[in-house]
């Protein structure tokens, strides 16, 4: 049985299965199954974090990490080949989160290198496989969470989404994806990619799991000042409540060119779910939204050009051996530890920051930014939530777009813009494509700090599928 | 097109050595992204002000008081320290900084 949250705490309470028989079962299956999919680069020994106490709103509920987020004593790689034998000396702050609710984390999820990709191709430890055509990428970044809940490997999973890099995978999979609003979960013991743009999130089976694992690792953190004084929300509770009335935003620029068809298929069916549910369908324009990737792979470069200095072969993670100085200490490390995609983006950011492009690249692109968001602060005027599809396409196959790396980009279109705004979004399965039987994915943004409207639109549109 | 020096300049600015097969494929990435980058110009930006970061939080600022979040002692301490590829006793080794003239 694929459990969720709720059909775990049942089975606890019926007496069906104990903690660690439902653990040992899942450990089982990833015994199984993982080295097929690849999702899991790491797998504990469950018997270790078994929770010691009661009562926590995770309770038994087994679970993995994405491999960005520091684990003390555990590896953490970022899937690179540069941090491969890195030991963290201190938890993310989600992760104290987690087993202090009661779950049991059962290991370190694959993700393409420092969060660098929409494929997980990029991973320096092989890809991931779409649990549901094992010829077909998982997305990425987070690729690896998003294919062990679909596998049912787990009950849920952490990812993290600088670009769309929980939505899109959650898209590809099959499964439900959450971007927090920028600020309402602490990036401390997150492998920094854009510091700007990162967002922990949530990957589950359903939107109630999703508002679950969002109200336990939400809050303000001390250590990390970019995150909003208010605690979690309460969400679980109201997700009931009927969406009638309930304005929704279908921006024209979403339904452009290169949007597979049978994507779209899917995207205007779960519009019209929407209206029947008595929401009122409202025409609305993102003007800047055609701008939005190139302010995104001109601002993310710069960030992570910053974030991935510290990988220098002298604090810690991968050294050059006999390097002649300290600069070939340097070059040599990075040029051996780093995958091309890092290389790219650190590269293209260094020259976006440098003396004379400074003005041109990054200070324009995050100009264009604050208009983005003007625009969406605009249409949120007169809706409440804005749709439309996650991803262009549904999976594509393993190795298609990997010699381009622009046509990889292009994946991200309609992820992007909400990164760039800081604005919360979700990605829930409606249905499969009528070409490739794949899952398809459709995106609901929320205002700033909206999460509660967000997932009780999520909630409504997939109890009435 | 970026020229074999400019790419020569980028790749010492990010501190990566790049072989002359990189150089020539990263010449073209890096073109190829920053000519599609470039239709930013196309977007009217007088009077916008950068948007760096989407909460509208400055300043976030603490006491200047201890927290006591960690115990600093000596198990922490080697954890950093051997942390490092290069270490020796309590210190992380590395190459000179300044060279003897």
């Amino acid at each position: 049985m694929s459990h969720t949250i709720a059909s775990i705490k049942e089975g606890l309470a019926k007496g069906e299965f104990s903690v660690e028989e439902i653990a040992r079962s899942y450990a089982d299956k990833i015994a199984r199954e993982n080295p097929q999919l690849n999702a899991f680069l790491e797998v504990f020994d469950y018997k270790q974090f078994l929770p010691a106490k009661e009562g926590g709103a995770l309770y038994g509920v087994p679970y993995g990490i994405k491999d960005n987020m520091l684990m003390q004593g555990k590896r953490t790689t970022a899937g690179s080949k540069i941090l491969e034998n890195y030991i963290s000396s201190y938890d993310a702050n989600v992760v104290a989160k987690l087993r202090e609710a009661g779950g049991v984390i059962l290991g370190k999820c694959n993700m393409d290198e420092f969060a660098m990709g929409s494929s997980t191709e990029n991973s320096a430890f092989g890809p991931t496989k779409n649990p549901h055509d094992l010829t077909r990428v998982p997305g990425g970044s987070s690729g690896g969470s998003a294919a062990a809940v679909a596998a049912d490997l787990c009950v849920f999973a952490l990812g993290s989404d600088t670009g769309g890099s929980i939505r899109q995978p959650a898209a590809l999979c099959g499964v439900v994806g959450l971007k927090p609003t920028y600020g309402r979960v602490s990036r401390h013991g997150l492998v920094a990619m854009a510091s700007s743009l990162d967002q922990i999130g949530p990957l589950t089976k359903n939107v109630e799991d999703s508002a679950i694992v969002f109200e336990t690792i939400a809050g303000h953190d001390v250590f990390d000042s970019t995150t909003i004084a208010e605690p979690a929300p309460s969400i679980a509770p109201a997700l009931h409540q009927p969406i009638k009335g309930l304005r929704v935003g279908v921006p024209k620029e979403f339904f452009g060119e290169g949007l597979d068809k049978e994507v779209s298929q899917q995207v205007r069916s779960a519009i019209e779910k929407l209206q029947e549910l008595g929401a009122v369908i409202v025409d609305i324009s993102l003007p800047h939204a055609e701008y939005a990737l190139a302010t995104y792979y001109l601002i993310m470069p710069c960030e992570v050009s910053a974030n991935l200095a510290r990988l220098d072969g002298i604090r810690y993670g991968y050294s050059e051996k006999g390097s002649q100085d300290l600069l070939h200490t340097y070059l040599e490390s990075r040029a051996h530890g780093f995958g091309a995609e890092p290389k790219r983006r650190i590269m293209l950011g260094a020259y976006a920051l440098s003396s004379g492009y400074y003005d041109a690249y990054y200070l324009k692109a995050q100009k264009v930014r604050a208009l983005i968001r003007n625009d969406f602060d605009d249409a949120f005027q007169d809706v409440d939530v804005i749709v439309g599809p996650t991803s262009p396409s549904v999976a594509f196959r393993i190795g298609e777009k990997s010699s381009d790396p622009l046509a990889m980009y292009l994946s991200d279109i309609y992820t992007v813009p909400i990164n760039l705004a800081g604005v919360p979004a979700i990605s829930l399965p409606v249905g499969k494509g009528s070409e490739s039987g794949m899952p398809v994915g459709f995106q609901i943004i929320g205002k700033m700090f909206d999460e509660a409207t967000l997932l009780r639109v999520a909630y409504q549109l997939e109890q009435s599928q | 097109m970026l020229t074999d020096k400019e790419v020569k300049h980028i790749a010492t600015l990010a501190r990566i050595k790049l072989s002359e097969r990189e150089e020539e494929h990263f010449k073209k990435d890096l073109s190829s992204i920053l000519g599609y980058v470039e239709t930013l110009n196309k977007v009217p930006t007088d009077n916008v002000e950068p948007l760096y970061q989407v909460t509208g939080i400055t300043n976030a600022t603490r006491s200047d008081e201890p927290r006591g979040s960690f115990v600093m002692n000596d198990e922490l301490k080697r954890t950093l320290i051997e942390q490092a590829p290069a270490h020796e006793n309590d210190y992380i080794k590395v190459k000179a900084v300044l060279k003897a003239k």
